[in-house]
């Protein structure tokens, strides 16, 4: 739905070319245009740096060294989408992995743009990566390996019909000559790009679904080589960090820093519009003149009220009707009425934090040019440079975007005020641009400073007929919108925030009559996307509800499913795969259930189901079978592994995450208090890919939903426990 | 000044004593394998070795470790410490990486005192290292595959 409504948007944003030096490969597959998709931004310019040694393309360059450089247009938190393009890349190039270097690209829309958005937006999310990138990477691979042949053709006096291009060697069989890509960057260069660009037929393909691939990062990974953010290091850089207000829609009224100011190694104590920063010379100094620092905060528009509050009111919210409509099939409200038997329950989903092990950072660099240099987590590289340039008043032309790699993100990086962005721009301006600034939060300033999972409740009622069929669902949806008054405002429709309601207003069961609704409240609290956005909650309260209904009949988990998915093959193939890799049918060990859920998000399908005992109280997660349909396979290996790691995210967040707030002040401010899963919980997984020619989609997102209504079905079974309140930390207790 | 031995060199560090030894390693030293992630020494992103043994580098001073050895991600050699390396990457573990210097440290350590660990071994050596993005399977299952080399 997310993905529709912003190819709409896209769609109506006006096109205007933008030129860039030089040659551009692959250009043939984008559409040019401006990213005034969500709401029209000044001039975005094209201001990557200029390209050097042997520069064939937008997105590949290929050095004399045969070293080729892949330029990534989506971001890499950790979910392998640089891995993914390299793939693309490479099958059709002919490369080979030694070679490969990934960059982080931004600054022309034209050849960045996110074409699952309709080309009109850089940014990364909705499990979008591979969708953007499938056509585009692969025909960048493929004129680069026509236009090596070529060059190689003219060099040698062959057809250029006779060169192989493989796994970096460029080769004419008749003649014996080889080469490797460099002897023919700066010639390939000069190739023009071909009119018909040939891709590869799938029987041919020798990267694409191998399942031997490991990811080319892998190495620098494991030997603590790979830089982030919090790794740049510039000549003369201070550190800056964060002094932000307790409570969210507060402001600096006064404060005192003549204490700091008087640490050796501090640079500068200055106000912005978040806040105070304390500049120093490393850390550590920044972080103990931090602590002599006094703030007087004006309170006079902050939020006030506590998460139980917040929580209270969306409960007498729910009983009521709803304020807008998402999804109307038949008469809910009559068959309701009319039905023999009405089964109704609440459930309640808390604030959650995304935690990400990085804590948010940014650095900003003035250069003697007046070219301002930001590097960091740039998940939206161009909305960012506007907030920039808007920060420091400074032209976006001027100011050049360096993506970095994140040590996780999980929705976390994609902020529409640009939080650390301005910040580390508002200081740099505060401090005259006179060195380098990396801002650095703390643990505490990254858990208190807002952009949370929104805390929801939904009520949901269910009525069967007389003879016990399902012919009834009603499903109101409570809570913040995380699009409102941002520039993906255009994403709400008819007062519904599509990410309020995904997952419940898609739900695919075939009955007869269904309602869905949602009623949107105000906060000061800040929130933002969390790994698999509306679905985080909306697959939880569906799937467990849905198994109120299951026990109720007396029905089996699986095939009753499957007999209300009979229009949705998807969901039903992995629901049957699933089924069939668990031994669904066959005895368990005393006392471990199954639980079962299934459910699609960003157009990938994900069927999983848990092996959980409730032993002393406690609830154990023991083996996860999962199914999941992501169209064509383009790395299994890191499909595994997103799925084996949104499990333990998932499993974390239901059994033990919440962010609560009391009288507006976040209770929870480091690892002690807020709980991601630890090694000690993670349940064995295992992963089955149901075999698809259908176009990717991602899988950085989809493999979180399921976990926590499978796992919360089986402490059903296991100990006739119905956990309506997450996290079960407390709801499992309590009910 | 003050004398920290750091992967064998001695670095002389123009710091206070109450200095983290994370924020000497990253700041004064200019090594950055090692993770800032809570400074409260609750994820274990900034573990490191001091004579052998893991210790969370934000909860460590450079005074407490003066005259002792400390290795890092960037340093750590031997057997022990290149299969576990080595057997990371054949087993894909990492996805950001973010705290898997720190995974790697903790791993080493548990492996060099533990040589054949059980899964309760791992957890109480590997509790203490949190992964977002919850790797923990292929930790586990890289941790037993060293294991299982280097007895060979």
């Amino acid at each position: 739905m997310l993905v529709q409504k912003l190819n709409a948007m896209a769609a109506r944003a006006k096109t205007d070319p933008v030129s860039r030096r030089g040659f551009l490969l692959g250009a043939a597959a984008t559409s040019a245009g401006v990213a005034i998709g969500f709401r029209p931004l000044a001039g975005l310019a094209a201001t990557e740096p200029a390209k050097t040694g042997g520069d064939l393309a937008a997105y590949i360059a290929i050095s004399e060294d045969d070293t080729v450089t892949i330029y990534s247009s989506q971001f890499d938190m950790g979910q392998g989408s640089y891995h993914g393009i390299a793939t693309l890349v490479l099958e059709e190039l002919g490369a080979d992995w030694r070679q490969v270097r990934v960059e982080g690209a931004s600054g022309n829309l034209a050849h960045y743009g996110n074409m699952a958005w309709g080309g009109g937006f850089q940014g990364s999310g909705g499990s979008t990566s591979m969708t953007s990138s499938w056509d585009r990477y692969r025909k960048a691979g493929a004129a680069g390996r026509m236009m090596l042949a070529e060059a190689a053709a003219r060099e040698w006096g062959v057809p250029a019909s006779e060169i192989a291009v493989e796994k970096g060697v460029v080769a004419h069989a008749g003649s014996g000559k080889s080469s490797g890509f460099g002897a023919f960057a700066k010639a390939a260069a000069g190739v023009s790009i071909p009119d018909d660009i040939k891709l590869k037929d799938r029987s041919e393909w020798t990267e694409i679904g191998n399942e031997g691939t490991k990811r080319y990062d892998r190495v620098g990974k494991t030997r603590g080589a790979q830089d982030f953010t919090i790794d740049v290091k510039l000549p003369g850089m201070l550190t800056a960090v964060m002094i932000h207000p307790p409570k969210f829609g507060a402001k600096v009224a006064s404060f005192d820093a003549a204490d700091a100011k008087a640490v050796k190694g501090v640079s500068d104590v200055v106000a912005i519009h978040r806040g105070v920063a304390v500049v120093a010379k490393d850390m550590w100094t920044a972080l103990k003149a931090r602590d002599l620092v006094t703030v007087e905060w004006d309170e006079s528009e902050a939020e006030t009220r506590g998460s139980a509050e917040i929580m209270a009111a969306y409960n007498d919210l729910a009983v009521k009707a709803p304020m807008a409509v998402a999804r109307k099939d038949g008469d809910p409200e009559g068959a309701m009425a009319s039905a023999a038997k009405v089964i109704e329950a609440s459930y309640e989903f808390p604030y959650l934090a995304h935690a990400a092990m990085e804590p948010l950072n940014a650095v900003a660099a003035m250069n003697a040019d007046g070219v301002l240099e930001i590097w960091g987590g740039h998940q939206m590289p161009d909305y960012y440079q506007q907030m920039a340039s808007k920060t420091a008043d400074i032209p976006p032309e001027n100011i050049r975007m360096h993506v970095m790699k994140t040590g996780g993100g999980f929705g976390r990086r994609a902020t529409p005020d640009a939080d650390v962005i301005t910040e580390v721009t508002a200081i740099g301006k505060a401090i005259g641009w006179k060195a380098p600034v990396k801002l650095q939060w703390t643990r505490e300033n990254d858990m208190r400073g807002g952009r949370y999972r929104p805390a929801y409740v939904h009520r949901m009622r269910a009525g069967l007929d007389a003879d016990g069929k399902l012919v009834a669902w009603d499903n109101h949806i409570v809570g913040q919108s995380i699009v409102a008054n941002t520039l993906f405002s255009g994403l709400i429709k008819d007062g519904v925030d599509a990410t309020s309601v995904e997952g419940s207003s898609t739900l695919p069961y075939a009955i007869p009559n269904l309602g869905v609704g949602l009623t949107t409240t105000e906060s000061k609290v800040p929130v933002l996307w969390w790994r698999s956005v509306g679905s985080t909650h909306t697959a939880y309260a569906t799937e467990v509800f849905l198994d109120e209904v299951i026990a109720e009949i007396g029905a089996d988990q699986v095939q009753f499913r499957l007999d209300l998915l009979k229009d949705h093959p998807r969901h039903a193939g992995v629901l049957k795969l699933a089924a069939e890799e668990a031994g669904w049918g066959t005895p368990l060990p005393d006392g471990h259930h199954w639980g079962v859920a299934v459910h699609e998000s960003f157009h990938s399908y994900v069927a999983e189901i848990a092996e959980v005992s409730v032993e002393d109280g406690e609830v154990i997660v023991h083996r996860v079978v999962a199914a999941v349909d992501v169209g064509t396979p383009i790395n299994p290996d890191v499909i595994r592994a997103q799925v084996e790691g949104g499990i333990g995210f998932g499993l974390g967040s239901v059994l033990q995450e919440e962010l609560t707030l009391t009288d507006g002040e976040v209770d929870q401010g480091n690892y002690d208090g807020y709980l991601p899963l630890r090694i000690d919980r993670m349940p064995k997984v295992e992963v089955h890919i149901v075999p698809s020619t259908e176009p990717p989609t991602g899988i950085g997102e989809p493999g979180v939903p399921p976990i926590g209504p499978a796992v919360a079905n089986a402490v059903f079974r296991a100990s006739g426990k119905r956990v309506r309140t997450l996290p079960f930390e407390k709801g499992f207790k309590s009910a | 000044m003050i004398t920290l031995n750091l992967n064998g060199t001695e670095h002389q560090l123009d710091a206070d004593g109450d200095t983290p030894l994370l924020w000497a390693i990253r700041d004064h030293a200019g090594l950055t394998g090692t993770k800032f992630g809570c400074g409260m020494a609750m994820c274990g992103a900034c573990t490191v070795h001091v004579d052998g043994v893991p210790v969370r580098s934000c909860q460590t001073y450079l005074e407490d470790v003066a005259g002792a050895k400390v290795t890092t991600i960037e340093g750590i050699d031997g057997k022990v410490a290149e299969t576990v390396q080595t057997v990371w990457a054949d087993l894909d573990v990492p996805q950001c990486g973010y705290c898997q210097s720190g995974q790697i440290m903790s791993a080493a350590a548990l492996l060099a005192e533990t040589p054949k660990p059980t899964d309760e071994d791992i957890d109480a050596a590997m509790s203490g290292n949190l992964c977002r993005c919850a790797t923990y399977q292929r930790i586990r299952a890289a941790i037993h595959e060293a294991a299982d080399r280097l007895e060979a």
